[in-house]
């Protein structure tokens, strides 16, 4: 993946600002950062990450996936996602990557996991379906 | 449903909504609730915008409100409100929401057993008919807090620091 493009991509959402989101390239590897933000808290007593924050940074990761697969900025439109939710999303960083399982000619499949301290215990799981910008449309 | 409990419901949904963090990050507005329903608004924020060309606001925004909603419903959907936490929320994007336009979210619990919610919600912007985003979810009623301490004593979660990618887990971390 282009390190330079899903920068630049990044920043071109407002979205990715609100959230906090940041991409992290290390050994050949691209993944996104949700650094802790107090703002970002679904359930203030446990505490723990909204639901709805988490969601929103798997598929914006997925996204920037299927972005990675077209020749332009124009964002993929998603069809239809679907999250697991499998730890408490606690108040530390969280980290998640997404995996292209299928890129047909419009409709790309992706997966995306979320961890927080221990890669192997993944808080979150997504798979979704994206509508990728056509050839020459921008 | 006692008139009791739904008084409560009326008195915790505004707070629920509007003083978790995220959602009033996203700037998320109570509207109703009665047994097992919800209905809940999030309007229009140029900082919610997940498309620069057509302004039309980042599907993870609908996400939020659509979990909230959700779990609004969930909660008021037993017969005394429990505490419940997301297990899985699967969305259909049906179209882009209107730049400009505020987007409610109606949800309905159609099912709630011992521990689980079964939850249905629509976004829609004025229209049910013509829907934004419509979601399916299930949430578990949460341990209180005492026996969720007793029940992970169970569990032994052991690291395998052997696996070759052992040292990646966290890119952040300095020292393993």
């Amino acid at each position: 993946m282009d390190p330079e493009k899903i920068k630049q991509a990044l920043e071109r959402l407002p979205y990715a600002k609100t959230l906090g989101v940041r991409p992290i390239f290390m050994g050949g590897e691209t993944s996104l950062v949700l650094p802790f933000s107090q703002e970002n808290i679904g359930n203030p007593i446990l505490p723990a990450l909204h639901g709805g924050a988490l969601g929103g940074f798997l598929e914006m990761t997925a996204m920037m996936r299927v972005l990675m697969e077209t020749d332009t900025f124009k964002v993929p439109k998603t069809i239809g996602i679907n999250i697991d939710f499998l730890r408490r999303g606690k108040p530390i960083d969280t980290f998640a990557r997404a995996e292209l399982f299928k890129k047909g000619n419009r409709v790309a499949n992706v997966r995306v996991r979320a961890w927080q301290d221990d890669f192997e215990a993944p808080i979150a799981a997504m798979h979704g379906h994206f509508l990728m910008a056509a050839k020459g449309e921008s | 449903m006692e008139q009791a409990t739904l008084e409560k419901l009326w008195e915790m949904g505004p707070i629920f909504t509007e003083q978790t963090p995220h959602a009033k990050k996203l700037g998320l507005k109570f509207i109703s609730v009665a047994k097992g329903r919800s209905t809940i608004a999030l309007p229009f924020n140029a900082k919610l915008i997940g498309n620069p060309e057509s302004r039309v606001i980042h599907g993870g925004a609908v996400t939020t409100l659509l979990d909230q909603a959700s779990g609004l419903a969930a909660i008021a959907g037993f017969d005394t409100p429990r505490m419940v936490a997301t297990l899985n929320l699967s969305i259909d994007y049906m179209r882009a929401a209107k730049p400009g336009e505020t987007i409610l979210a109606q949800a309905h619990c159609y099912k709630a057993t011992k521990h689980i919610a079964f939850v249905r919600c629509i976004a829609h912007d004025g229209d049910p008919d013509d829907p934004v985003a419509t979601s399916q979810a299930t949430f578990m009623v949460t341990v209180p807090q005492a026996d969720n301490q007793a029940h992970n004593k169970d569990k032994t979660h052991k690291k395998n620091t052997n696996r070759p990618d052992a040292n990646r887990t966290n890119p952040n971390e300095k020292t393993k």
